[in-house]
């Protein structure tokens, strides 16, 4: 029997899928397992679905994203820490026809970053922000994040998040939807298949609601593993972040068309 | 007339203002040489920032409200430049938020620009050195007031160092532009512009309190069109204006984790500045012809010295005045060929503890002696002052 090589596999009538144009052919720095590969790769999809690709102006964050532009096959700015929802209102408020995102972690969007959060929702800035939330500061070696759950242990918590002398976890998704500026506000996840659709459909909603001008953020939270951080393997990550992330980080839409989901 | 020319030679807006305070007491002056003039107002120098940043064609301003700088904001606010020119104007969250919408829209290829004051533009460096590091274009001012810390509202020049020394992080460098009239603090919006789009750096205007407070008549620059958009992508294939098909992607960042690249960066920034240093020194000089003495001075410290000068020459004490209009690149050359004529002494007159003098220090090379002189914490010196410090601290000894 031949071998079967590399060209019998990728013949056009054995395509099942293709990668977007979006995403470069450059390796993902992200750790086997994480779940940044899939968010990068759906919010690229929807662009690309939306025919968004010659508009668009994308915002990576610090951290472990902060490689976002080199994946990312669009224009994109490299913000500083925390700033991407200033750096984002600054290119949407000169360019209102042009599409605007922010791709942000949580030691960003809701530690150094909260200000800028808080104020671009307030205003109600036409911009989507991608948050993706793992509980930890994966970049800088698994430190506790403003999201680290309560017990939970990080190398600068190491005997767990003590949340009388270390504050309670912040939900920032929901402290957001309270604001008049956000017109959609979701968590997803994107660990399974079925979670990938649910999330893919949610990015496809805040990019529409862009394009359509619809006053104020779309914000979508994406829950994601951390496995390197949490020192666990893929797998374990995944069924820990579904046992102990998703009780205190529920997934669903929070704020749909400007109106709190009851 | 040679004084005339060689102001115009220096730089357009300030021979404008000299040209005014000698045509005050120039009774030939007729009214139809007033009519030819631009646009005059008797404006604050905040005013007439703001002013000049709707006529440079800027296409946003994104500040926060500070003492002794507000006026900027609030001018903008109440001018409705939209309605104008299509300008941007946001009153931002703090200083550091305005600071990243600049990078923002100034990697877009936009024309923007933010003001502020000492403690502001403090809490603004991460983003200068986040501009500078992707080479961004954009505008800067900050109306000086003293310090440290929260320090006074009354004007001061101890941001000598934070502004050319690099502030921020790393290595980098931006122009200072010094202005020293209500005028200048609106020509150099224009002559900022065209200095940051052409070097890709961002530009300061280091003004203080005087400046931005004071009134003069100004004489306003015809309004400069803004770009379209369609402009803009055409002209600045760096901007991040939306990948078109096909093409390959522009990235705005100063991040190079490879530290080959990270230096061979770092050469292409330190060469850029060398090119500045030998292209764009502007300064200006006030009877240095025959002067024995030279006193250094910027912004409104150069108008108090200028006094000084016209009364220590009655005296018959031949000191002439070195006004910098750039602070960097500062004009190291030019004085150096002023200690080749025989200068016996600098005085570095600046409302400071002594920032500025280092630089003279380094810039003459020990040929003469150098001193410094100067109020600060929001004390501004009289021209007296100055005169009895030549005395004392340069011809006395």
């Amino acid at each position: 029997m031949a071998e079967i090589t590399f060209e019998d596999i990728v013949k056009p009538e054995n395509l099942v899928y293709k990668k977007t144009d979006l995403m470069t052919d450059k390796a993902l720095s992200y750790c086997p397992g994480c779940g940044h590969g899939t968010a990068h790769r759906i919010v690229m999809e929807i662009i690309e679905e939306l025919g968004l690709e010659e508009k668009t102006i994308g915002v990576a964050p610090v951290g472990c994203s902060v490689l976002a532009y080199e994946f990312m096959n669009i224009d994109m700015t490299q913000a500083a820490h925390g700033r991407a929802p200033a750096v984002a209102t600054g290119i949407k408020r000169v360019y209102p026809d042009k599409i605007v995102f922010t791709y942000q972690g949580d030691g960003d969007l809701a530690a150094i970053g909260t200000a800028e959060t808080i104020h671009a929702c307030n205003r109600g800035e036409q911009i989507v922000i991608i948050f993706v939330n793992n509980g930890i500061y994966g970049m800088t070696g698994g430190q506790m994040a403003p999201t680290t759950l309560p017990g939970m242990k990080s190398s600068t918590s190491p005997y767990g998040r003590d949340v009388e002398s270390m504050g309670n976890p912040l939900k920032m998704t929901e402290l957001v939807a309270q604001l008049p500026g956000t017109y959609f506000v979701t968590r997803q996840a994107v660990h399974t298949p079925a979670a990938v659709r649910r999330a893919k459909k949610s990015i496809r909603k805040a990019f529409e609601n862009q394009v359509n001008k619809k006053p104020g953020v779309s914000f979508v939270e994406i829950v994601s593993n951390c496995n390197s951080g949490w020192k666990m393997t893929p797998t374990d990550s995944n069924k820990w972040m579904e046992d102990n992330m998703f009780p205190f980080y529920p997934l669903g839409d929070i704020k749909v068309d400007g109106q709190l989901v009851k | 007339m040679y004084r005339m020319q060689q102001l115009r030679d220096c730089l357009p807006g300030w021979s404008y203002f000299c040209l005014q305070t000698e045509v005050v007491a120039d009774e030939k002056k007729s009214f139809k040489q007033i009519n030819d003039m631009g646009e005059l107002k008797l404006m604050k120098g905040n005013e007439a920032l703001a002013e000049a940043a709707i006529r440079a064609g800027a296409d946003a301003y994104f500040g926060y409200p500070i003492t002794p700088q507000s006026e900027v904001i609030e001018y903008l606010m109440a001018e409705k430049p939209y309605d104008r020119t299509g300008m941007v104007v946001l009153q931002a969250e703090s200083e550091i938020a305005a600071i990243n919408m600049i990078y923002g829209a100034a990697g877009a290829g936009k024309r923007v620009i933010t003001s502020s004051s000492s403690p502001g533009v403090s809490l603004k460096q991460e983003g200068i050195s986040y501009i500078a590091g992707a080479e961004l274009p954009c505008v800067y001012a900050n109306v000086v007031r003293g310090g440290p810390g929260l320090g006074t509202i009354q004007p001061s020049q101890a941001d000598y160092f934070q502004s050319t020394k690099g502030g921020g992080h790393g290595d980098y460098k931006q122009i200072v532009l010094a202005p020293a009239s209500v005028q200048e603090m609106s020509d150099f919006v224009k002559i900022g512009f065209d200095l940051a789009f052409q070097y890709r750096i961002p530009v300061l205007i280091l003004s203080d309190g005087v400046i931005g407070q004071m009134m003069e008549k100004v004489e306003l620059f015809d309004q400069i069109p803004r770009l379209s958009d369609e402009e803009i992508a055409e002209k600045y294939a760096w901007a991040t204006t939306g990948k078109k098909k096909g093409t390959e992607r522009r990235v705005i960042t100063s991040l190079y984790l490879d530290s080959h690249k990270m230096e061979e960066h770092n050469l292409h920034l330190q060469r850029k500045y060398k090119t500045i240093s030998e292209n764009e020194v502007r300064y200006e000089l006030f009877d240095c012809d025959d002067a024995e003495y030279i006193i250094v001075a910027y912004g409104s410290s150069a108008r108090i010295a200028q006094k000084a000068i016209q009364i220590a020459r009655k005296k018959g004490i031949k000191v002439g005045l070195l006004r910098l209009i750039t602070l960097f690149p500062f004009p190291a050359k030019q004085m150096q060929e002023l200690c080749k004529k025989g200068v016996k002494g600098w005085l570095a007159v600046e409302m400071s503890a002594g920032q500025m003098v280092e630089d003279v220090m380094l810039s003459v090379k020990g040929c003469a002696k150098v001193e410094h002189f100067g109020r600060y914490g929001g004390i501004v010196h009289t021209p007296e002052e100055v005169l009895h410090a030549l005395e004392e601290k340069i011809i006395g000894d």
